[in-house]
């Protein structure tokens, strides 16, 4: 049970617990976009890291004159295409979550989620207060 | 030697990693960020995965740089406090870790040739894809053939994607008004300045001019030879897309937006799901199943399969490519607003940079809302 | 006459190597910004650029020219992103150390006449 012969996967996890951590702890949006891709590269890492044979070549059928060479080792296809699939998703992704960060910049006026979430209580608390001062209106006609 | 090779790229990264952790600037952060793709690319090479390192560095160190580096234009580009170490995160990290590599422990080692990860599958689709489908590239024939549907999904997921970030920052009234100046040729400020910008740079605009010509061949040249070397529809979209946002890089983006007009570009997205699904019925029509390619050359099924995979691949080439340049477009022209809207009056609108007041659109008239029972 | 063509190909694989290690080192021990840019420029353009030649002579000739290419285009790109850092910098304001400010945009004044000095 050494962890010699897995030390990829080691690395691998150390390297998305650093992601991780970066997500979960830094209050900037895009800090944490970058955190995420960080994690998203070495999820990407670890299948890859899976997939591969010692002594393989690229999975492409080596071809003399026009027929594919027998016995020769391959490294697995199979998740090198799921992670294809996976690079252009989280690039979408990525895409999709700093649009939002520029909305949320030109909505509240800052991109750290701490004063974001104090902006957001104080209208909660506006809200409230008002509530509780005025008294409900009567319904208004809908238009 | 391949093992001390991957050792050390390993090692660059997690240093890069940490670094992009600790770097307060956040433009260092996204080049960092930008080399931490690059580096996993080249490890990605040395383990042999030659597609997904084509697709991870043109993706990754290409386009996710450029849309990083233009959100921060459009927010601020460092970050406002001194990083604390978070107790809580790094406990949960540490925990998360820990069971994850436990998890690992039983796992078989490193580039072990009779893991179980390798059979059957694998083997399957290695033995039979040269007779049934006959392309050398097998990464290929799996994405676009075996697992079509698959793949037919992750064009749906970037045609999402781009109409998401079309509907979050596209068509601004205040992008309408300054397209509007600009047909009404009222004189823009953004335009002159940058109009004196873009002079200044001979070397940078005469290079850019001769490399755009050579980037699209060769967009083209790897969505032709997707089925011979790493290529495909992916990589090729992103490369065309890539000579696209040089070009607004270097010129602007409303000399990018006269080359493509954004209406004109959001009518090609659609495009490449079209052609995939569309290939998908032929196929049941022609008396097969959805995206079985072998039904339409039923005495030669591998040939079937040839058309197929062109077909596909050239609609995921064109949305991909669409795609990319409409998310940069949309970055590129979104007005900067001054003021961040908290701060504003009820009815008051932010003004955007560059515009000039005359210009400014009106607000709608408020439609009144019923009456809501407080807040939730 | 395969063992000649591999080790010319080593030889300049080396020298790739070595020059790419100059620039890393440039980078970072370099005291100011333009010259790190040159430290950076130089590995661009020397080191990546001896390597891919030296890999030419291992690979037949259609890699071979694919490579000679790769040079080509890797050497225009990475001079015009060395300027245009330095220029960016430039306009930002990025100046050397030791250097007095001045208005860049007009010729400096011509020097003035050197006392003329004595016979020995």
């Amino acid at each position: 049970m050494s962890l010699l012969p897995v030390w990829h996967y080691v690395v691998v996890v150390a390297l998305m617990m650093l992601g991780l951590y970066i997500v979960i702890a830094k209050p900037n949006y895009v800090k944490k976009l970058m955190g995420l891709s960080l994690f998203q590269v070495s999820v990407i890492m670890l299948y890859v890291s899976m997939g591969r044979i010692t002594g393989g070549t690229a999975p492409i059928y080596i071809l003399d004159d026009g027929v594919p060479r027998p016995f020769v080792l391959y490294t697995n296809p199979v998740p090198h295409v799921l992670m294809l699939t996976a690079i252009v998703v989280g690039v979408a992704t990525m895409a999709v979550g700093l649009s939002l960060v520029v909305r949320i910049r030109e909505a509240y006026g800052s991109t750290e989620e701490d004063v974001v979430a104090e902006l957001d209580r104080r209208e909660v608390e506006e809200a409230r207060a008002r509530e509780t001062a005025v008294p409900p209106e009567a319904e208004r006609a809908a238009p | 030697m391949e093992t001390a090779i991957t050792m050390v790229l390993f090692g660059l990264l997690f240093t890069t990693a940490l670094l992009v952790g600790r770097q307060r600037n956040l433009f260092a952060a996204t080049m960092l960020t930008g080399i931490f793709s690059l580096v996993s690319a080249g490890l990605f090479t040395v383990m042999e995965a030659v597609d997904v390192a084509f697709t991870e560095a043109a993706v990754g160190a290409g386009v996710s740089t450029v849309l990083m580096l233009a959100t921060l234009s459009l927010t601020e580009d460092t970050e406002r406090r001194e990083s604390k170490v978070s107790w809580p995160a790094l406990i949960v990290v540490l925990l998360t870790g820990g069971a994850l590599i436990y998890g690992t422990l039983d796992m078989p080692a490193f580039g072990d040739a009779n893991a179980a990860v390798h059979q059957p599958l694998s083997r399957y689709y290695i033995d039979r894809a040269w007779d049934e489908i006959g392309l050398p590239n097998m990464v290929t024939s799996i994405l676009a053939s075996y697992r079509g549907a698959d793949t037919f999904g992750e064009l749906g997921v970037v045609f999402v994607a781009g109409i998401s970030v079309i509907l979050l920052l596209g068509h601004t009234r205040a992008a309408a008004a300054v397209a509007q100046a600009e047909r009404d040729e009222r004189p823009s400020v953004l335009s002159a300045e940058r109009h004196a910008q873009v002079r200044e740079m001979p070397v940078v605009r005469t290079v850019a001019k001769v490399m755009l010509p050579y980037i699209v061949l060769f967009a083209f040249y790897v969505q032709a030879h997707g089925d011979f070397g790493p290529g495909g529809g992916f990589q090729a979209g992103v490369i065309l897309a890539t000579a696209f946002i040089l070009f607004g890089l270097v010129f602007g983006p409303k000399e990018l937006t006269r080359l493509v007009p954004p209406q004109r570009l959001e009518r090609i997205i659609p495009v490449g799901p079209m052609i995939y699904g569309g290939v998908g019925v032929v196929a049941m029509l022609m008396g097969g199943e959805f995206l079985a390619y072998g039904a339409f050359t039923p005495e030669h099924p591998s040939h079937g399969h040839h058309y197929g995979i062109f077909m596909v691949e050239l609609g995921v080439g064109i949305t991909v490519s669409a795609v990319m340049i409409t998310i940069y477009t949309t970055f590129a022209t979104r007005p900067r607003t001054t003021t961040p809207c908290a701060v504003l009056e009820p009815g008051e609108q932010p003004v955007p940079v560059g515009l000039a007041p005359e210009d400014v659109p009106e607000l709608p008239e408020e439609r009144a809302l019923p009456a809501q029972e407080g807040m939730s | 006459m395969t063992d000649i063509l591999h080790g010319i190909g080593a030889f300049f694989v080396v020298v790739g190597a070595v020059f790419c290690v100059i620039g890393g080192i440039g980078v970072v021990r370099l005291p100011d910004f333009y010259t790190r840019c040159h430290g950076s420029g130089l590995t661009d353009s020397a080191g990546a650029g001896a390597l891919l030649f030296g890999l030419m002579f291992f690979a037949d000739p259609l890699v071979a020219v694919k490579l000679f290419v790769l040079v080509a285009f890797l050497w225009i790109s990475s001079a015009v992103s060395t300027h245009s850092l330095a220029k960016a910098a430039f306009s930002k304001g990025v100046r050397i150390e030791n250097v007095p400010e001045r208005d860049w945009t007009v010729p400096p004044p011509a020097p003035e006449e050197p006392p003329p000095e004595e016979p020995r």
